[in-house]
């Protein structure tokens, strides 16, 4: 193999440095995040003051628990310039799976339904990492067709009926909203994956390749990181979290049924965007992924208690994202951006096009 | 061998270099658009056998009603992702022309008018795409998911829970006619847009400068191609596309409601990529996207007559465009370089 080509496109990644400005916004886009995300809090409070009760807060926290999660493990796969678009069909199938097996099993204890959602999630997640890590096929295909497959298989599984309350156990759908210490279970399993990812994030030698990888995966690969290893295991994380979410899904609306979570993969990505996570690779850490899902969570459960209409919601949360990714690109300064991972290119390439 | 000495007695030089490599029949499964030509057969055959109405001319006309409006809208989305911009948008923009149309409709505007509002407003949508990701730089794919979120909302905003219904004849005249009593008016607009959109891309300059720029843009602007105003216009053409298939679809299903066209951008991007488009850019064909939209269609209307839910389908869908893309990849046995 020659070296040409390769010295070529180390050329072409090498326009992702940034300038002290916007090196200065990056260091401080978190704390900034979260000034805006109080200041938000307040102004609400000060037109609703039930918004600042406990309880209140306390629901906000449940409320986006689920989003906290998944926006965790969609950053690791993000900063590998890859996208999981599968997490919320995978989230239903495994939902599906666990809510048909406590409807089966009555008397299997809980942990044995979570374990076997999150082994489901991983499974799922797996075969997503082996076609994108090992084939080398780009993420945002696979994902793509892998989502109709798992949503599909989810009506193929339950026949399109819908596991409603009445078939699950008691103990099945009170895990999520017990407490423990005051917080729902869903509060602290996601505060446990977020310490679990900013240790991986931040002191696993599997984390920091993953930035290596996504910053530039030429130079990764000369470094001697094993890229399809590493994309196999980010996408069954990321599967295995959203296998575990299925069951808490599931268990939280105590119903299951082929649509759940329909869509939910997108904004879950739009979580990650307002979090300051670059979707060209290697730019984003777990407090961006947090802040942006609790952005999110702050303006659906807000807008109520200021009486707007919750029509509004959507346009507001597209408005909120335009305004975040034009942010955060001009703190990036960046010419090029890439929407698409350039280094499949070449393989993708030879697919399409006819080899004479 | 002996017609390479003639030729190199006559040219005297030791080889040939020809234009084009030679015709081999292996050669042809090595395109995609073969591939799919030859898929497109076995889908057809295999429904000719086991299902008695299949061949049926009037079902088969009809059955083009379930693509036509999508694949409208993945001729441009082929152009953009040729050119390595995406754009998610393209169902909300739907919702948003429909919306609009709806209240033209209410105050009064004729039916010719508002067909110049669906599309005018489709345009306007990509003006905004076009302009954040150019002006701004931003990645196409971030973008157009915000702005989806966006224009869905405003669609939802206007419309509450309500719906707008009571639209002029003329547009279901063209949502749900037929030319001749046999030839459904969308199929016939789709294969029209398809000509044009195949004559732009393989019979124009801008068509190979769209290939330029998707094979390498910074090579591309430096040789002089105004990149921007390719991507920009190219957002616009998308928009206005998504305006005349959300005319096409209000006409047919002859109301608006919130939840108009949901989840059809996957499922246009799915179409545009089993077509034979790479994702990262600079190749792909308008004929493999018409194979792949005919190919689809011609499933999806199989499963429908062998009262097979719409749902399995969905999984068809997602496992040809795996297994087309891995089966390639997995033959040749080689990782990427």
């Amino acid at each position: 193999m020659s070296l040409k080509p390769q010295i070529v496109s180390i050329a072409g990644h090498c326009s992702q440095w940034a300038t002290p400005a916007g090196n200065l916004l990056r260091r401080r886009r978190e704390p900034l995040l979260a000034l805006l995300i109080t200041l938000l809090i307040l102004l609400v409070g000060v037109r609703a003051p039930v918004f600042l009760s406990l309880h209140s807060m306390d629901n906000l926290l449940t409320d986006s628990a689920l989003t906290i999660m998944l926006a965790l493990t969609q950053m690791l796969v993000i900063v590998t310039r890859g996208i999981d678009l599968s997490v919320a069909s995978n989230l239903a199938l495994s939902g599906m799976m666990s809510a048909l097996l406590a409807m089966h099993f009555p008397h299997l204890p809980v942990s044995l339904v979570i374990a076997a959602a999150l082994c489901v999630g991983l499974l799922l997640g797996l075969v997503n990492g082996w076609l994108i890590g090992y084939l080398a096929l780009p993420p945002i295909v696979v994902t793509l067709g892998s989502m109709s497959v798992y949503r599909g298989l989810v009506f193929v599984l339950s026949g399109g009926a819908w596991v409603s309350s009445r078939n699950m156990p008691a103990d099945f759908i009170a895990f999520p909203l017990a407490r423990l210490a005051g917080l729902t279970h869903l509060v602290w399993l996601a505060a446990l994956a977020l310490v679990a990812l900013w240790y991986v994030v931040r002191h696993t030698r599997f984390g920091r390749d993953l930035y290596a990888i996504g910053n530039d995966p030429v130079a990764a690969g000369y470094v001697g990181i094993s890229a399809p290893q590493r994309l196999l295991w980010t996408y069954g994380l990321s599967g295995a979290m959203a296998g575990l979410c299925g069951y808490l899904w599931v268990a939280r609306y105590a119903v299951a049924y082929s649509e759940i979570a329909y869509g939910f993969e997108l904004t879950v990505i739009a979580a990650c965007v307002i979090g300051g996570i670059s979707i060209a690779g290697g730019i984003g850490n777990v407090s961006g992924a947090v802040l942006g899902a609790l952005f999110l969570a702050v303006i659906n459960n807000a807008l109520p208690m200021v009486q707007i209409s919750p029509f509004w919601q959507s346009a507001l949360t597209g408005l909120v994202i335009l305004s975040a990714v034009i942010i955060n690109g001009r703190g990036e300064k960046k010419r090029h951006k890439q929407i698409l991972p350039l280094h499949f290119h070449a393989s993708t390439a030879s697919i399409s096009r006819s080899s004479p | 061998m002996n017609t390479m000495t003639e030729a190199a007695a006559v040219k005297t030089s030791r080889y040939e270099i020809a234009e084009r490599g030679k015709f081999h029949v292996a050669d042809l499964l090595n395109h995609w658009e073969c591939l799919l030509a030859l898929l497109l057969l076995i889908v057809f055959a295999v429904n000719c056998v086991l299902l008695p109405n299949f061949l049926d001319l009037y079902n088969l006309a009809d059955s083009s009603f379930n693509f036509s409006e999508k694949a409208l809208i993945a001729l441009p989305m082929a152009l953009l992702i040729i050119c390595r911009e995406i754009d998610i948008s393209v169902s909300a923009i739907i919702a948003l022309s429909s919306v609009t149309m709806g209240m033209a409709n209410h105050y009064g505007v004729p039916a010719l008018g508002l067909f110049a509002v669906g599309i005018g407003t489709g345009a306007l949508c990509g003006v905004l795409n076009g302009i954040l990701v150019t002006r701004f730089t931003l990645p196409s794919i971030v973008v157009t998911i915000g702005s989806m979120s966006l224009f869905r909302g405003l669609a939802s905003v206007v419309l509450g829970d309500q719906a707008f219904t009571n639209y002029p004849d003329l547009l279901a005249v063209w949502g749900q006619g037929y030319f001749f009593d046999v030839l459904p008016r969308p199929f016939v607009v789709l294969v029209v847009a398809a000509a044009l959109f195949a004559l732009l891309l393989h019979g124009t300059v801008w068509g190979r400068r769209i290939y330029a720029i998707g094979n390498n843009p910074v090579a591309a602007r430096f040789s002089g191609i105004a990149v921007d105003r390719y991507r920009l216009m190219l957002f616009i053409l998308t928009g206005a596309m998504a305006g005349l298939a959300a005319c096409l679809l209000t006409g047919r299903i002859g109301s608006t409601r919130p939840n108009i066209a949901m989840g059809w951008e996957l499922e246009i991007i799915t179409m545009v990529i089993l077509g034979g488009v790479s994702i990262s850019g600079g190749a792909g064909t308008i004929g493999g996207v018409m194979l792949a939209v005919l190919t689809l269609g011609m499933v999806t209307y199989g499963l429908a007559l062998a009262n097979i839910p719409g749902i399995i389908m969905t999984i068809v869908v997602g496992l040809l465009l795996l297994i087309t893309i891995a089966v390639p990849r997995l033959l040749r046995g080689k990782r990427k370089p």
